[in-house]
């Protein structure tokens, strides 16, 4: 992704507290785009990747900021992908674009349906890319997908857009 | 939660007027998306419609009181993120350490983790006869089980990995009475706190203290109130008192900078400049 991508990107991993992970060094390294891990009511920047802090849920907030939750996980996780899915669903509705990965639960699913409902254009990894398939699996059973990509095609529309 | 009962900001925002208008309770500059998910949820559990809720939260005081305490985000941790308190004993408690008295206020304490927390560390520094620990917060139910001081063995377990993190020597059941499966928490930890309601939103100052932690509850709070609340927590903070804010939270007002200074920017721990 180039610095000049011109959209905000909102990067959600299922995450253990407490350890430090190497998935912040990765994006920082190998994307041209600024990298922040989110704080609470940051201003949300184009041309920015936001990641998701371990043991928080992050929310989307009218005001074009960051909301951080700590209440319960959702489907073991915080943070939660169904959580920023469907806040983001209520403040970008069809202005954004979501992509579901690999992952070993059904977090995310119904997000991506209420993105999909509400008009957004919605994209589930192949599960035979992805090395847990269940995550992007309960999304295409619920039918939350408008596009199925394998890997190299969603690398390509990321460049491309 | 994807079952259609969803909730409009014109309902959101009316809810937050009726519940100000019958209780005195103003919910109106909290963060609206994670406020509106805890409406939801509780309409999603008790499988109340918009406007059973609005009858219930008007004819029912019992049960506003329960729709408060649900609305709150409670969850909490001992020694939650271990380097904050790695990073309090070494920058805050030798400081701490050189006064007669250390009055401690932890704000949102929830069900009690942080004060009996803070009052471990204080203790193992050697500062466990001068300190006191004032906790509040506007949840009743999580007062009457800070007040109790008896967790679960099973969340004493869950917090032990944390503690270990800490450095603090021995292990968390050190400063507990296991029985069964519950642990309680020893008796001079206990007579060291005090706990009692207050909320950030509309009650003032109360006493002044050398330090106050008020972590993971700004993030519910929308910008102009976290500075309102700062307002207070400086004003009741002694000349060169410290605030200790959430991991993830920070000052973000240029003229609330200017009154702090920062002891440590990755934990949020920040030292009042004196007026
Ligand atoms: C997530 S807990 C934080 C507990 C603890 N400080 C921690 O970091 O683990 C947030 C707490 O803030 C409390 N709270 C919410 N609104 C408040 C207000 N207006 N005044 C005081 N406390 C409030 C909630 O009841 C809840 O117990």
């Amino acid at each position: 992704m180039d610095s000049d991508f011109g959209k905000a990107v909102i990067v959600v991993i299922h995450r253990r507290k407490n350890f430090f992970s190497e998935i912040e060094k990765l994006f920082a390294e190998n994307s041209r785009m600024l990298f922040k891990e989110i704080t609470d009511k940051e201003k949300i920047k184009p041309n920015t990747v936001y990641v998701a802090p371990a043991n928080y849920h992050t929310l989307v907030e009218k005001e074009r900021c960051f909301g951080l939750d700590v209440s319960e996980s959702v489907w073991y996780s915080k943070p939660s992908i169904d959580v920023t899915f469907e806040s983001a669903a209520d403040v970008y509705k069809q202005r954004c674009t979501a992509i579901l990965f690999s992952g070993a639960n059904q977090d995310g699913a119904d997000g991506l349906l209420t993105l999909r409902n509400t008009g957004a254009l919605t994209i589930a990894q192949d599960p035979l890319d992805a090395e847990m398939p269940q995550m992007p699996e309960a999304a295409i059973n619920i039918d939350a997908a408008e596009y199925i990509l394998r890997t190299s095609e969603i690398l390509e529309l990321i460049e491309l857009k | 939660m994807n079952d259609g009962s969803g909730l409009t900001d014109a309902q959101l925002n009316e809810l937050t007027d009726l519940v100000n208008k019958v209780h005195g309770f103003d919910f109106s500059a909290y963060s609206k998306a994670s406020l509106k998910r805890r409406v939801v949820r509780v309409m999603t559990n008790k499988s109340m419609r918009f406007y059973d809720l609005k009858h219930a939260l008007v004819n029912n005081n019992d049960f506003f009181q329960w729709f408060l305490d649900e609305i709150t985000v409670n969850v909490t941790e001992m020694f939650r993120d271990p380097d904050f308190y790695k990073a309090l004993n070494k920058q805050v408690i030798p400081y701490l350490s050189t006064y007669q008295h250390v009055k401690v206020w932890s704000a949102g304490c929830s069900s009690g983790e942080e004060v009996y927390s803070l009052a471990i560390l204080l203790n193992e520094a050697g500062l466990g006869k001068k300190s006191f620990i004032y906790g509040t917060d506007v949840n009743t139910e999580m007062l009457k089980e800070a007040r109790r001081g008896i967790y679960s063995l099973k969340k004493i377990r869950n917090y032990a990995e944390n503690y270990q993190l800490t450095g603090l020597k021995g292990t968390l059941t050190d400063h507990f009475t296991i029985m069964y499966d519950a642990a309680t928490i020893h008796n001079e930890l206990k007579n060291n706190s005090l706990f009692s309601i207050h909320s950030l939103v509309s009650d003032s100052i109360f006493n002044e203290f050398q330090m106050i932690c008020c972590r993971n509850v700004f993030i519910y709070f929308e910008t102009e109130l976290q500075e309102r609340v700062l307002e207070l927590f400086y004003n009741s903070l002694s000349p060169l008192g410290f605030l200790c804010m959430g991991t993830k939270e920070a000052i973000r007002s240029d003229r609330l900078k200017k009154k702090f200074k920062v002891i440590n920017a990755r934990e949020n721990i920040y030292q009042k400049i004196a007026d």
